[in-house]
């Protein structure tokens, strides 16, 4: 009894100190399992050789000496594709920031029906890029395809179809992509206009500020935030580019379309045995890609909470 | 407002543009209005080469009637319901308890444990994968919805903490104050104060995260296989193997897959587009 009561007061005394941990417990607990182990876990993985079932070898840094031509060896034929084709996605990918600042703006006006408008212009960001992917594949079928049939229109024809042309196919799929995440960028945008500053823009006009200059120098820096987050999704969106590529081509024509995300799994679960420690090191690389824009994502968003402190 | 309102132009510009905006829309769904007309063809017209006109006749229940009657669909289907219910209400419970504590104590560490789990959500998926199949197959979970869910939820946890933290800063903090002046014990606050107040932010991450599992490609790959737990994202490529060239039917059934998260959106637009732009906006 009295046992139970000091052990209430223990409580009631430091409430406030211990309910922000039991609330984060059951969160911090997940995550540290499923998420900030694995990463480590995945480094470890990547100086070993390992099937995924059987015992792990060590073997050092050899996975990541064959991956980047270390030595004597040539470096992976696959990988350097798959490095190159990812930076074409990094910056192709970009383009769909001003393309949905672009239809932003078109359909930043208040005519009849324009919210039905805004929703159907945003709805490829819905469908789920396996569908998405599985409908521009038809829209690229060689010869029967509709992109095929109004190329032909200008006597353009493309070997084998866009998806079958060692050339093409990553540009094809890149386009494919682009739209759900232009539909993306259009609603940060379209928020964001609508939270413009309506007197700014009145007092610019009085200035005799419009069109372009209006857009550059009184607009473009109201819709910071919002283009920061679009930057963002999209750096991210870019980067982890896989189910796209593995419904329009798993890879091919020729492994031309590769990226590392897809290599990755393609080394760890592919039919010709599991390569974990190969695939791991992968990623490894990807992830140190990836943390140039993580520290830099966070580096702002600090800066932000200081200032709203 | 940017750019000028249509109002303040000539006439003539007015009507160019409401005539141009129909144009534009049907442009911009090309490719889906093209999947749409291909799901209400007979398959004769496919042999025919006539991929692009007007369908010689209307097969519409009999496609839709094929998929879901001679297919393994209806049942990817349950198996997207079943992965992705759980997963809303798992992520959602435990980011409003974790945005609660970020979000309403100031302790050591507070801003760290926040920012772990912002960083957590752009980590590439690969770095993760052959850990977390590892731990799944360990728990006798692979190949089961249950592995993909408990997945999902840790992974979404981060997004949602994110969310959740930031719309609980907003909330005016007297009232939890007063609330504590009065005397209620610091769960209760959370129960009675905080959360009812949350009911927007609740909404808009359910439906984003419904849209979000429900697409979910790469994991359902990596922790499964066979029609007892992929779901619908995973299972079609086994449905368009099934139907291989039968263009009529691949286009019903992906239609069919992809219209659950459009119907969430058309029905929770306000909710959706609030989650999505959050921050977008200072």
């Amino acid at each position: 009894m009295s046992s139970a009561e000091t052990n209430r007061s223990w409580y009631k005394r430091n409430e406030i100190a211990i309910t922000p941990w039991l609330f984060l417990l059951p969160a911090m607990l997940f995550f540290a399992v499923y998420v900030i182990m694995p990463i480590g876990q995945s480094f470890w993985i990547s100086f070993h050789e390992w099937d995924g079932l059987g015992d792990k070898t060590w073997v050092g840094t050899a996975n990541y000496e064959r991956l980047l031509g270390i030595g004597d060896q040539n470096i992976d034929r696959k990988f350097e594709v798959s490095f190159w084709n990812n930076l074409r996605w990094l910056v192709l990918y970009l383009l769909a920031i001003p393309a949905g600042l672009f239809i932003a703006l078109f359909l930043n006006q208040t005519v009849f029906g324009i919210r039905l408008y805004k929703s159907l212009f945003f709805f490829p960001f819905v469908i789920s890029q396996v569908v998405v992917g599985l409908v521009f594949s038809w829209f690229y079928l060689p010869n029967d395809g509709l992109f095929d049939v109004m190329t032909g229109w200008f006597g353009i024809t493309i070997t084998d179809g866009v998806l079958g042309n060692r050339n093409t196919a990553t540009y094809g799929i890149i386009a494919a992509g682009l739209w759900p995440q232009t539909a993306y960028c259009m609603i940060l945008y379209l928020t964001g206009l609508n939270a413009v500053d309506p007197e700014q823009v009145e007092a610019a006009r009085l200035d005799g500020a419009k069109g372009r200059k209006m857009l550059w120098y009184v607009i473009l820096p109201q819709l910071k935030p919002a283009t920061f987050i679009a930057f963002v999704v999209t750096i991210i969106g870019a980067l982890r580019s896989f189910d796209l590529i593995s419904v329009m081509t798993n890879g091919g024509p020729f492994g031309s379309t590769r990226v590392l995300s897809f290599y990755m799994f393609e080394e760890s679960l592919s039919e010709f045995g599991f390569r974990m420690g190969y695939g791991a090191a992968i990623a490894v690389v990807l992830f140190f890609i990836m943390l140039g824009f993580i520290v830099y994502f966070l580096w702002s968003m600090y800066q932000d909470e200081k200032g709203a402190r | 407002m940017f750019p000028t309102p249509i109002e303040k132009r000539p006439r003539s510009t007015q009507i160019t543009y409401q005539a141009f905006l129909p144009v534009a829309l049907i442009l911009w769904l090309l490719p889906l209005l093209a999947v749409a007309l291909f799901s209400i063809k007979p398959d004769a017209d496919f042999t025919n080469g006539n991929y692009w006109g007007v369908p010689s006749s209307f097969e519409a229940f009999n496609n839709y009637g094929k998929v879901f009657f001679e297919s393994n669909m209806p049942r990817y289907l349950l198996n997207s319901l079943f992965i992705t219910i759980p997963t809303v209400i798992g992520a959602v419970a435990l980011s409003c308890m974790a945005g609660f504590a970020l979000g309403v104590y100031k302790f050591k560490g507070n801003l760290l444990i926040f920012f772990i789990f912002i960083a957590g959500n752009f980590v590439p998926f690969q770095i993760l994968m052959v850990p977390v199949r590892d731990l799944t197959v360990s728990m006798n979970l692979y190949d089961t919805k249950l592995g993909l869910v408990l997945f999902h939820v840790a992974f979404q946890t981060g997004f949602c903490t994110l969310f959740m933290r930031n719309f609980i800063r907003a909330l005016p903090f007297p009232l939890i104050e007063a609330a504590r002046v009065e005397g209620v014990a610091e769960w209760r606050i959370f129960l009675y104060v905080v959360l009812p107040l949350m009911k927007p932010a609740l909404a808009a991450l359910a439906v984003l995260i419904f849209t979000f599992i429900w697409n979910d490609y790469f994991w359902a790959v990596v922790l499964t296989q066979g029609p007892d737990a992929q779901p619908v994202t995973a299972g079609i490529t086994e449905f368009n193997s099934q139907f291989r060239a039968a263009y009529h039917l691949m286009s019903a059934g992906s239609i069919v897959a992809a219209l659950p998260p459009v119907a969430m959106f058309f029905l929770m637009q306000k909710h959706f587009i609030a989650g999505l732009t959050l921050g977008a906006v200072k």
